[in-house]
């Protein structure tokens, strides 16, 4: 038996549950109900409705990114830093909550930040004001935040990691301080890694929808949220196939602009 | 006389509950190559670490240039290292790695053009200011390394086993490049190495190491020439050890044979090491010499064959010029002068001596 045969069921599994659906949200985006060609569905961004989603999405897909970066990029160096660098068990206590169902963390949030939940009980022993915590666009940034942070801690911590311990000494060497050294040695080396955390954190975001639908209630609309209610609600696959072409190429621009800065900072972690 | 640069004294290290140096004193004169010679975790590394500013010592005191400087980060020290693994930095272009000491000092950028054009004309890789490091051979980005050291004009420049990921070849070219630096620049080479030709080669004094205590500094004529105890001769070059009874001055038995040597103080009837290298052990007919043998190995070496002699129950290694084929009779004569005689070791310190191989 020839090693190509080996690979069948991977092309067919690839062109089943890839190619093809990929050609049916062409097919379906650029024809009308009646199925005759039209550029409508892709045309219909310019709504106010999908257009304020799309923007709503992006702007929180980048303050979570944002904000995932500036927590876990003092938090890795410290892992790499510290006395358990590479043994893992710290990281690992990071990287445990990914083991478990992201929905079920969602569904945990929910419970703390509820009006009758754990930080509303905190507030009222102490006699403060109660506040709404939930179905607000801050809801839903926690949430993403909690979710996507594993990923951005992973590639950060991996690249700090691979830097050297020769590189750091050279630079002291050279007449380097502490902080000349994490500024020009050390930041530079982990680039590869930051750009590849925040495209694991940047791209799954865009799309988001369930976090969304779970913690931001009808009250945040994201456009993950739009196409899944064409689809699931309104039974217009015609428009919500559309769409999702157009957060597709938007996807396609933003992977490579930050593909084209990783290669340039040598090998890419991740991806 | 020239002026002592880099003094250690009475300087301690341990790791854990593992002593890697103990109470260790030496000094390094002013535009001096000093290499420092032992076996891996003989202590060698944790010393220049120490001489650099990237390990404290736990007792002891390290001076620079007649000040203290044992609390002085590594920044601060008017030294340079260069590492085994080169440690160039994969993110700049040669021109910006060789800079980069230079800016942290802002020197102006005209000083700088000229110093990477200098530095990169000395390691002869003129041209290369725009490459990254990664597109360079192991030897080229050594290179580059030791241009990235020696533009900040340190007084004293640092070189941890530097041709060790290097080819054979390569290495020896490197040597003598070292060499030529070294007169070139006026500037004193604290050099590390286990391997024991490259010292010889290199230095005008080593300093043979082994679990942390100093064995034997010289130079390396005394050190080969005149080990001190039987570490030194095994460590340098290749030599016949053998237990001996030094029976009065300038006698000595060995394997119930006496032989003639120079020499004198070592008492009556003691026992002794005695160390005669291979290319010292002459061979010449049967009955002709103080001894006789049988040849049992003979392999050829390129300069000389390399042989191994079977004779009153010890396996003379010979270096000569001269074959003798296997199973040959022969005799064997060593002069005087080339009889080594040592101590054999006594004391808790010259315990380290023993070779552990």
């Amino acid at each position: 038996m020839s090693r190509k045969v080996l690979t069948t069921p991977y092309i067919v599994w690839g062109a089943a549950f890839i190619i093809l659906p990929l050609f049916m949200v062409l097919y379906y985006g650029c024809t009308g109900s009646d199925g005759s060609f039209t550029l409508s569905n892709i045309t219909a961004m310019a709504d106010s409705v999908h257009y304020k989603a799309f923007w709503n999405s992006v702007w929180i897909a980048l303050a979570s990114t944002l904000i995932c970066l500036v927590i876990s990029y003092p938090l890795a160096y410290i892992l790499s830093k510290g006395k358990h660098r590479g043994s893992g068990i710290v990281i690992m206590l990071f990287i445990l909550p990914m083991w478990i169902n992201f929905l079920l963390r969602v569904l945990a949030l929910q419970v703390i930040l509820s009006k009758t939940g754990i930080l509303n009980a905190i507030l009222g022993f102490f006699g403060l004001p109660l506040q709404k915590l939930m179905y607000t666009k801050g809801a839903v940034l926690v949430g993403m935040v909690y979710d996507y942070i594993p990923f951005m801690i992973l590639p950060i911590y991996n690249a700090l990691c691979k830097i050297d311990k020769d590189v750091i000494e050279a630079a002291h060497d050279l007449g380097a301080s502490a902080r000349v050294t994490f500024q020009k040695i050390i930041i530079p080396l982990s680039l590869p890694g930051v750009i590849s955390g925040i495209i694991m954190v940047f791209i799954p975001s865009i799309s988001e929808f369930v976090v969304a639908d779970i913690l931001g209630g009808s009250k945040v609309l994201l456009f993950g949220n739009v196409i899944d209610q064409e689809f699931n609600v309104a039974n217009n696959w015609n428009l919500g196939s559309g769409l999702s072409i157009v957060l597709m190429i938007f996807i396609f621009i933003s992977m490579a602009i930050m593909n084209r800065h990783a290669s340039e900072e040598g090998d890419n972690m991740l991806w | 006389m020239k002026n002592k640069l880099v003094e250690l004294v009475n300087v301690s290290k341990s790791f854990g509950s593992t002593k890697v140096l103990d109470e260790l004193c030496l000094e390094v004169k002013e535009n001096e190559f000093l290499t420092l010679l032992g076996p891996s975790g003989c202590g060698k590394t944790t010393t220049l670490r120490i001489i650099g500013g990237f390990e404290k010592p736990d007792s002891g005191k390290v001076f620079f240039d007649g000040a203290d400087i044992t609390n002085v980060p590594a920044n601060k020290r008017n030294l340079n290292t260069v590492f085994q693994k080169y440690a160039l930095f994969g993110h700049m272009t040669i021109e910006e790695n060789i800079a980069f000491g230079l800016k942290i000092k802002n020197k102006s950028d005209s000083y700088i053009k000229d110093k990477i054009k200098y530095a990169l004309k000395l390691v002869n890789l003129e041209g290369f200011e725009k490459r990254k490091p990664t597109s360079l051979s192991g030897g080229q980005q050594q290179r580059i390394a030791i241009a990235r050291a020696i533009v900040n004009e340190p007084k004293v420049l640092l070189l941890d086993e530097p041709l060790g990921a290097l080819d054979l070849k390569l290495r020896q070219d490197m040597q003598y490049e070292l060499m030529r630096l070294k007169e070139e620049l006026g500037i004193t080479f604290i050099y590390i190495t286990h391997d024991q030709e490259e010292a010889l080669t290199m230095s005008d004094k080593i300093i043979v190491m082994n679990k942390g205590y100093i064995q034997q500094m010289g130079t390396p004529e005394d050190i080969y020439n005149e080990p001190e105890n039987a570490f030194v001769a095994d460590f340098i070059g290749d030599s016949n050890i053998i237990d001996g009874i030094m029976l009065e001055d300038r006698l000595v038995e060995i394997l119930g044979t006496k032989f003639e040597c120079v020499d004198e103080g070592f008492g009556r009837n003691r026992p002794v090491d005695v160390v005669i290298r291979p290319e010292d052990v002459v061979l010449g007919e049967e009955g002709q010499g103080i001894l006789d043998g049988v040849v049992t190995s003979l392999i050829f070496k390129g300069v000389h064959y390399e042989m191994e002699v079977e004779a009153n129950g010890y396996e003379w290694l010979v270096h000569s010029t001269n074959c003798h084929p296997v199973g040959s009779k022969v005799s064997i004569s060593v002069i005087p002068f080339n009889i080594q005689i040592m101590h054999k070791p006594e004391s808790e310190d010259e315990k380290a001596v023993t070779i552990d191989e």
